[in-house]
């Protein structure tokens, strides 16, 4: 354990802009969507309302068991709508950092350097759990003071830091799944993979858990994350089940990483081919070959998810056909309506996570360069527009792979269990619809890569606000030109008769330029 | 034309200056050492005569087709060993090796059975589990299994073994003698003095001396170990003559390359017991221009 200390203070050096953007950001948005909830559920009718929309096995399934009706606060209504997404996002948090601070490192020969030092063998692992102990403890305390001082009625401040420590807590269980998975795979793609594999089945148990069968969501960590009943009940097992768990496998890690050599995960690794296979002979098929198991991965997870989603859909149309006296509460409703409007917002969020493996795909190319693996190209006879194309070409399909099995999943599952079936053209039309919004990501992110590739990060950042823009736009009560700033926002909705396919073809129109500016500068540029 | 042709080259990064004014040029069926120490612009060069950063300002031909433009067209005749291979760790070497061959076109199957052989390359693992000089083997057969008009090679064997090494050599002199020409910058002077038939050295982006070994080495001086039957005095007063060392029984000294001649007929007044004459190696050559780089820095 020799030099921990001195080792900590180089993986915060290293990390600190990192670290600072996440904190901020997951505080700020929570904080900011708190003080938001004073001003829009000024009455207890309203919030009552609120209540009852979340009530129903369609909710339940994207964001927990929630709450009794009658029990319901403003904290209660801030919970519902924002805990499991923020604890989400803060797995994705401990995921890439654990990942990089021990994998990764180990993989690009940084462990290396740092073991022939006077440092003990566990020094590094432990450094970098240490770390990600206090960014999980600080991230809980800043959420719990930011929420105290906020004051909703009905927070109190043992809730409020109850609220911090959950995510906290869940963070932790993560991370230390992820440093167990570390040890397994050999490379930090396949940690990363295991890891957010992990996440999902965990989602889609939780989901399946909360609608219908309680034991199954007791097994899964996020189904401990949404059961503490904050603001409500306060239980703090569940807090205690998340660190116990991560502690375990944190354990695990630390035991397994004595007993292998360093280098080499538990897992076997064969021995390849001596020969490449035809396809894997230009461009485009290794570009495909190097993104085919992420593409995979991802297609799976969004398909599995949209069919849990798919299966609770007669449940949904049920209940509000049931409750008739939640009507009064509703705008403009009648049943299909809610049904419809639940599955336009599905194929929203999802649509969004489709992007990531396109973006992913497109990055790669900034990625492979700083790796210096595009000078394999460059000094043979290949074109950048050639390499650039197949990027593209690789993460055009995937949203059209990866849209369809949304379309697919949610029609599969809903069949038999709706009074009024889905149809599977409207539907594959209602997710297909998405696909220009995609793609002017898609051609943002060529734009970076091809004129300002240092800055193409900022890519993701642009998803982030998509998603909040989709998610808390109306309740954070942005001004109009903001949400328009989201391609998202400028989809039709299909449920309507007419639909005006201006946007559509114009946000095309704009893909197709972004791209076309990026590949000219891509053609332009230095390559490094 | 020549092959070849570097004119008036610079490349700035922003305010950076990396290569200042860079004149060389390369005939076909030659084989070209371009040395200097590190930092000094060599892989920089190497880049923009790969098309991979534009010239700032100048001209840059290879085989009478701008590198930058016509890059695609160029690299069709062109093989390249980096220094560094950097290679898609989850590939295995067989897999790597067959799309680079296949990426280039004109290569065959047969002399890339034979090179991973001769170099004993094990292509079934994958790229991430190769060493330094394995994956060195890659780009290595990867280049010499096609057929090209120009080599170029940079800091081709770091990381190889001496057996390695000289196959290495085999392999160049084997193109050398199908009229192929060769660009190979290396740090290993012996290599580049055994391989080279004309030789640039480039310091901080500039060129500062070039020509065939022989021309440059008359610029410079000959060692010489002379004992002599006569006691030796007055050689101090002697022109060209340079750091005097003596030992028990020989004087050894540093001479002017011109001089030389006038200074053996003094020396033989003498009764010369034994003399041995050594020309410079690239090494004293390239050591000179090394602390001379440093003094200068020294200076300012």
């Amino acid at each position: 354990m020799n030099g921990t200390g001195k080792l900590i203070k180089l993986l915060v050096r290293q990390n600190a802009l990192k670290i600072t953007i996440w904190i901020i950001s997951i505080v700020a948005t929570t904080v900011s969507v708190a003080f938001a909830y004073g001003d829009v559920y000024k009455t207890k009718e309203e919030l009552y309302g609120f209540a009852l929309t979340m009530d129903n096995p369609a909710m339940k399934a994207m964001l927990g068991p929630g709450y009794d009706v009658e029990k319901y606060n403003l904290g209660a209504a801030l919970a519902t709508e924002m805990l499991l997404f923020t604890a989400i996002a803060i797995i994705i948090m401990n995921i890439l950092f654990v990942s990089s601070s021990t994998r990764k490192d180990e993989e690009e020969g940084r462990l290396e350097m740092i073991r022939a030092l006077p440092t003990g063998r566990l020094s590094y692992l432990m450094a970098s759990g240490i770390k990600i102990l206090m960014l999980n403890l600080l991230l809980s305390i800043l959420t719990g003071i930011g929420l105290g001082l906020v004051g909703l009625e009905g927070v109190t401040w043992e809730s409020s830091f109850l609220y911090g420590a959950i995510l906290g807590a869940t963070g932790l269980c993560f991370a230390g799944l992820t440093s167990f998975f570390a040890q397994l795979s050999d490379t930090s793609r396949g940690t990363s993979s295991l890891s957010f594999g992990a996440l999902i089945v965990f989602y889609i148990f939780r989901a399946i858990g909360d609608v219908s069968l309680e034991g199954l969501a007791l097994i899964s960590p996020l189904g401990w994350t949404v059961r503490t009943g904050v603001f409500v009940d306060n239980e703090w097992w569940p807090v205690l089940a998340l660190i116990v768990t991560g502690v375990i496998f944190a354990g695990l890690a630390l035991y397994l990483n004595i007993k292998r050599d360093i280098n080499v995960g538990i897992l076997p690794t064969r021995s390849g081919r001596e020969r490449a296979l035809w396809y894997l002979k230009t461009s485009l098929g290794l570009t495909w070959k190097l993104e085919r198991n992420s593409i995979i991965v991802w297609t799976l997870g969004i398909f599995l998810m949209s069919a849990a989603f798919g299966a609770i859909l007669g449940d949904l149309e049920t209940y509000f056909s049931d409750m008739e006296y939640l009507q009064a509460f509703l705008p403009q409703g009648d049943e299909t309506d809610m049904t419809q409007r639940f599955i336009t917002m599905l194929i929203q969020i999802m649509s969004i996570f489709t992007a990531i493996p396109a973006v992913l795909t497109i990055l790669r190319l900034k990625k492979d360069e700083k790796l210096g693996l595009m000078e394999n190209f460059y000094s043979r006879a290949l074109s950048r527009n050639k390499v650039m194309s197949s990027h593209t070409i690789i993460a055009f399909l995937s949203t059209i792979i990866m849209q369809g099995s949304i379309g697919l999943g949610l029609y599969l599952t809903s069949i038999g269990v709706m009074e009024q079936n889905l149809v599977l053209g409207n539907t594959m039309v209602e997710v297909f619809i998405y696909l220009p919004a995609i793609w002017v990501i898609i051609g943002l992110s060529l734009l970076f890569v091809g004129t300002w590739s240092k800055g193409s990060s900022l890519v993701w950042l642009y998803i982030v606000f998509t998603f909040i823009v989709l998610y808390l736009g109306n309740l954070l009560d942005f001004p109009q030109w903001l949400n328009d700033l989201s391609t998202f926002n400028h989809i039709p909705e299909i449920s309507q008769d007419l639909i005006n396919w201006t946007p559509v073809y114009a946000l095309s129109a704009l893909a197709l330029f972004l791209g076309f500016v990026g590949f000219t500068g891509y053609n332009k540029r230095d390559i490094q | 034309m020549n092959f070849v042709e570097i004119k008036g080259l610079t490349k700035k990064f922003g305010k950076f200056t990396a290569l200042n004014n860079i004149d060389l040029s390369m005939n076909p069926g030659e084989i070209y050492g371009f040395i200097g120490p590190n930092g000094a612009g060599k892989s920089t060069t190497i880049r923009v005569l790969l098309g991979m950063l534009k010239p700032t300002s100048g001209q840059v031909t290879i085989m009478n087709k701008d590198a930058w433009k016509d890059a695609v067209e160029i690299h069709k005749r062109v093989s390249y060993v980096p220094g560094e291979a950097n290679l898609w760790p989850n590939l295995t070497g067989g897999e790597v090796i067959d799309l680079f061959l296949s990426i280039r076109g004109n290569s065959s199957q047969k002399k890339r059975d034979e090179l991973i052989e001769l170099f004993d390359l094990d292509p079934s693992k994958k790229c991430r589990a190769y060493s330094k000089g394995n994956r060195q083997k890659i780009a290595l057969i990867s280049a010499f299994a096609s057929e090209s008009d120009l080599y170029i090679l940079d800091e081709p064997t770091s990381g190889l073994d001496p057996l390695m090494e000289r196959i290495f050599q085999e392999c160049v002199l084997n193109v050398k003698k199908q009229g192929k020409s060769v660009l190979l910058s290396s740090h290993i002077l012996s290599e580049v003095e055994k391989l080279c038939d004309r030789v640039a050295i480039i310091r901080e982006g500039q060129i500062i001396e070039k020509g065939t070994l022989d021309e440059m080495r008359h610029l410079t001086r000959t060692k010489v170990t002379v004992s002599t039957r006569k006691t030796l005095d007055g050689i101090e007063n002697i022109k060209g003559i340079h750091n005097i060392a003596q030992s028990s029984n020989h004087l050894e000294f540093q001479a002017d390359t011109e001089e030389i001649g006038k200074i053996i007929s003094y020396l033989s007044t003498f009764e010369i017991l034994k003399l041995e004459c050594s020309p410079p190696t690239l090494e004293d050559l390239f050591m000179r221009h090394y602390e001379g780089n440093h003094s200068s820095k020294g200076d300012k």
